[in-house]
């Protein structure tokens, strides 16, 4: 049975079709989902896709936060069911306490698309993860991807590594030339504590189709279906 | 005005308003009596250049506008052609240059959302935006306020709405200091028998006002903005600049999509310039029928507003819906769905009358057709500015080369108009919707559609000094090259949109630029086979005696049948034999050449035959189909040198060419601007299959060198390491623009 995969669609968000169009080209089954909904319509994953969920004139993700829906992300997260969010699904789960850190406007202060390279940091023994080490190209496109967080907070992210993935040059190394926005640490993506958790600035839902570019997201969808297969068989 | 004659100076409320005397009569003849206040500044707004089109009518009626491929001509809010498999593409293109100019952010992002309101009200998705841009020289520091101001604010409507921006051109000149140039022109996709018409009749429908409530902003923007010249206080005009909210923008999208979707729409119309007056008369006028107008029912930002503001508002993100009376509560539903407003606010009536209602008295009555369809028309003197033939005589192919080839070539390939714009499109989100196949930077940008292996190829393309120099040959020009870049990347050019951006059209001798440019564009079209499916005239863009380059803006649309055969410009193997198609002549005139090297716009533009110009776009669409090419880039700004840079620096490797085969002055071989060429590499072993169409179909072709290494070497004249010439066309608009001053 192929694993339903909800992607919640906000007022402004924007990736929420590619997203669904990426999940039934990995293999899942896309259910779409609505931000006034209590439930997620018994799917075994879900995704909080990119775009500006309530115009994100206040702070990025601070209105989603109330959502109705929200509710039923955080079960998910706190079963152990996989959440995914990408750029301002990412920005929704760090203002919802579900991945530590903020993001804020770029360093630049211009908003960037543009190709990049990150590298996949080694799974944890808490987190199923990505596996480690790989070099994944993907696009970014936000005006507010700079991650930051308190020192003693970074201090916990790196110790417990919760790190996913952080920019890097194409052939892997960490260098703050190739840091697009001016994360701390060259972060470019997180995960919590138990690993069913990642948020990412990058768009691996615009990397997975060969007749569009390169397939920088496969390593994403892999994780996020196979981790919504074990809950399928569990 | 029957009886007395008003004196010249006298301050009338139709003067201040923008219209003639003249204009006011024919008002008063149309209504049997003297229009009321409000009725005057209804005129005011329709009857304005911007609205009415009043200097242009005359020269526009000359385009072709019908073919096969074409589902919509002019006339509509958008045109339409099909792309086969029952989809539509509609598109169009619009200026946004005197809001811009006052307020660069707002401007320009309210353009943005103008545009793709007039494609939603076709009943299509909009999937692409494209941008062709014109600004003052970057030293100065109000140039890069402006052109930063410009730039962020369609990045910031454009990504917040998620429709991609995949292309449009970004050029420089000093004419364009107190005068930038703002163009934009969206793309939309729908089903072809999803269409939305606007049927005759309807009388009995209501008109449901959806979106953003109305307020104080905007109002006089045609007349008071786009219909006159920009002076020294133009920043005055600022509150008639309007502000954009892009998220509105979005849900008013996916309400009116999924209304189309479900049938519930007799018919949609956008507010733009004028607002509900221009929506509502157009509407009426169109079906045939009048219209009872209630303002009372229009929700407003603040109180007290007087009914000509209700009328002539330009708040943004409003769409009107024509609704059958049994679905105006599942239209309101789903608007509340989207958490948009949805107010039915009159009803089409019989007759022809608009009637106006404001708390129980009808404030206005006029005939909805003399307001949208019966505006003024004028067959304006033109003639050729006498200045002209002394600056066409001195041709730049005749002047000795003032420098090295090799500092002729960086000041080429590092002119803010030829080099790389990438500190442009970044600024935009090209991907979103995950159609985008080829997007900025290429010849043409490629949208695929849905589920098939079919795409779309846009591009927009207009030389401002070619217009100068000659208008006739600028507006053929830009179609032939807009066509030519669709082309290049294997598509089949199908239409066009224009936007025509000229200066005070009361003055000969821009009225005769105007005429000319229309009649090279028809001309053009009418060679290429690819109709005109409508646009926007955008006139008055000077300030005091300084006009902007009489500038046609061509977009461009065509259809690739099978997407992944499309060819991209960048070289991407070593070894492969470098083409050109096409003839090279001594042709410098109005060339980048010129302007960076000399100094000088002069000379005249290349010559076009477009006889020849067809038969390259069927070789290059001949060659695509049978998989021939490696790559394929249009020879435009800068000519051969710059296009072999181009394709060497997007494919990362260098080439070893000679350039001067048969005999050519060397400064000509490598930067004559001659129309109708292309560079191309063949696929290994494929070399006689190009070889032989290029012969079949009598296109010149020249065998250059080959691909390879890390230089870019021009055999006999000189050479340059590819990261340099990597540094200077990818460094110039970054390093311009780091220059942290600017002037508001």
């Amino acid at each position: 049975m192929k694993p339903r995969v909800a992607v919640v669609t906000f007022p402004g968000s924007l990736d929420d079709r590619d997203a669904l169009r990426a999940v039934a080209l990995m293999g899942g089954d896309p259910v779409a989902a609505w931000h006034a909904d209590r439930d997620l319509r018994g799917a075994d994953a879900v995704i909080l896709p990119g775009g500006f969920s309530y115009g994100d004139y206040l702070r990025t993700g601070a209105i989603a936060r109330f959502a109705p829906v929200m509710a039923a992300v955080r079960e998910y997260a706190d079963e152990g069911r996989p959440v995914l969010g990408v750029c301002n699904g990412f920005q929704i789960l760090c203002e919802v306490g579900l991945l530590p850190g903020a993001l804020i406007r770029n360093r630049t202060l211009s908003f960037v698309c543009r190709w990049i390279h990150v590298r996949t940091e080694g799974p944890t023994e808490a987190s199923a993860g990505l596996a480690g080490g790989e070099v994944l190209q993907v696009p970014i496109k936000h005006g507010e991807g700079q991650f930051v967080a308190s020192q003693e907070e970074m201090g916990r992210i790196e110790a417990q590594g919760l790190v996913a993935m952080r920019y890097c040059a194409p052939d892997g190394t960490i260098d703050e030339r190739f840091n697009p926005n001016g994360s701390a640490h060259n972060i470019a993506g997180l995960h919590n504590e138990t690993g069913n958790v990642l948020g990412m600035m990058p768009h691996p839902e615009h990397a997975v189709d060969p007749d569009l570019g390169p397939t920088g997201g496969h390593a994403v969808f892999h994780w996020l279906l196979s981790a919504a297969r074990d809950r399928v068989h569990a | 005005m029957t009886g007395r004659q008003p004196a010249p100076t006298e301050d009338l409320l139709h003067r201040r308003l923008g219209l003639t005397d003249q204009e006011f009569d024919a008002i008063v003849d149309k209504l049997g009596r003297g229009p009321n206040d409000t009725e005057l500044a209804m005129f005011a707004a329709m009857w304005s250049e911007h609205c009415s089109y009043k200097s242009s009518k005359v020269h526009l009626r000359s385009l072709p506008t019908r073919g096969p491929q074409v589902l919509v001509g002019p006339g509509q809010d958008a045109g339409v052609v099909a792309l086969g498999e029952g989809v539509a593409c509609v598109f169009k293109i619009e200026s946004h240059s005197h809001p811009s100019a006052v307020e660069p952010f707002q401007g320009a992002a309210t353009g943005v959302g103008g545009i793709i309101r007039d494609v939603l009200s076709m009943g299509a998705r909009p999937v692409a935006l494209l941008d062709p841009l014109r600004f003052g020289p970057l030293q100065d520091a109000r140039n890069r306020y402006l052109f930063a101001g410009v730039v962020a604010g369609i990045g910031q409507y454009g990504n917040s709405i998620g429709v991609p921006t995949v292309g449009g051109e970004v050029k420089f000149a000093p004419c364009h200091s107190a005068n930038p140039t703002v163009n934009v022109m969206c793309v939309g996709l729908a089903a072809a028998d999803e269409l939305i018409h606007s049927p005759k009749g309807g009388a009995g429908n209501v008109l449901v006002l959806i979106g953003a409530s109305t307020g104080r902003d905007g109002i006089g923007g045609v007349s008071v903005l786009a219909s006159r010249t920009l002076d020294q206080d133009a920043h005055r005009a600022r509150p008639s600049v309007q502000i954009g909210d892009p998220f509105e923008e979005k849900l008013l999208i996916e309400a009116c999509l999924e209304l189309a979707r479900r049938g519930l729409l007799d018919g949609l119309q956008d507010l733009g310039g004028a607002g509900l007056t221009c929506a509502v008369s157009e509407t009426a006028a169109r079906r045939g029928v009048g219209v009872d107008l209630d303002i009372d029912e229009v929700p407003l930002r603040e109180p007290g507003m007087e009914p000509f503001e209700v009328l002539t508002s330009e708040s943004q993100e409003r769409m009107l819906a024509i609704v059958r009376p049994d679905d105006v509560g599942a239209v309101r539903e789903v608007c509340a769905k989207w958490g948009l407003s949805a107010r039915a606010v009159g009803k089409l009536r019989g007759g022809g009358q608009m009637f106006v209602r404001h708390q129980g008295r009808v404030v206005a009555q006029v005939p909805a057709k003399a307001l949208a369809e019966e505006g003024p028309e004028y067959e304006r003197p033109a003639s050729a500015p006498p200045w002209l033939v002394r600056v066409r005589e001195d041709d730049p192919a005749m002047q000795p080369v003032p420098v090295s080839l090799e500092e002729a070539f960086y000041s080429v390939l590092g002119a803010p108009g030829v080099a790389s714009k990438r500190w442009v499109h970044e600024q935009y989100d090209s991907l979103v919707q995950g159609g985008t196949v080829l997007g900025p930077g290429a010849d043409a940008a490629v949208i695929r559609l849905e589920g098939t292996i079919r795409a779309v190829a846009v591009s927009t393309d207009g030389n401002g000094r070619y217009g100068l120099l000659d208008p006739y040959l600028g507006g053929a020009h830009a179609v032939a090259e807009a066509a030519r870049n669709v082309a290049t990347v294997g598509a089949r050019p199908l239409a066009i949109t224009n936007c025509l951006n000229f200066g005070n059209p009361e003055r000969a001798e821009v009225m005769w630029s105007f005429a000319e440019a229309v009649r090279g564009i028809g001309d053009a079209c009418r060679a290429i086979n690819t109709p005109v499916t409508g646009g926007n005239v955008s006139f008055y863009n000077e300030s005091g005696d300084s006009a902007v380059y009489p500038t046609p803006v061509v977009g461009m649309v065509g259809v690739l049948d099978d997407y992944r055969l499309l060819v991209r410009p960048g070289f991407p193997s070593g070894g492969l034999v470098i083409y050109v198609l096409g003839r090279t002549l001594p042709e410098l005139g109005g060339s980048e050449y010129g302007e960076a090297v000399l100094g000088k716009v002069s000379g005249r533009p290349p010559r076009l035959d477009l006889d020849a110009e067809g038969r390259l776009h069927r070789l290059l669409h001949e060659c695509a189909r049978q998989d021939l090419l490696a790559s394929a880039h249009d020879l435009s700004d800068g000519g051969l040198a710059v296009a072999l840079a181009e394709s060497s620096i997007a494919g990362g490797l260098g080439f070893t060419v000679s350039v001067q085969d048969d005999g050519l002055d060397p400064a000509v071989a490598l930067f004559s601007e001659s129309a109708s060429r292309v560079l191309v590499t063949a696929r290994p072993g494929r070399e006689g299959d190009v070889e032989q169409l290029a012969a079949v179909l009598q296109i010149p072709i020249t065998r250059l060198g080959l691909t390879g290494g890390s230089r870019l070497e021009f055999a006999g004249l000189f050479d340059v390491a590819l990261s340099d010439a990597v540094v200077v066309h990818e460094g110039t608009l970054p390093r311009l623009m780091s220059a942290q001053r600017v002037a508001v």
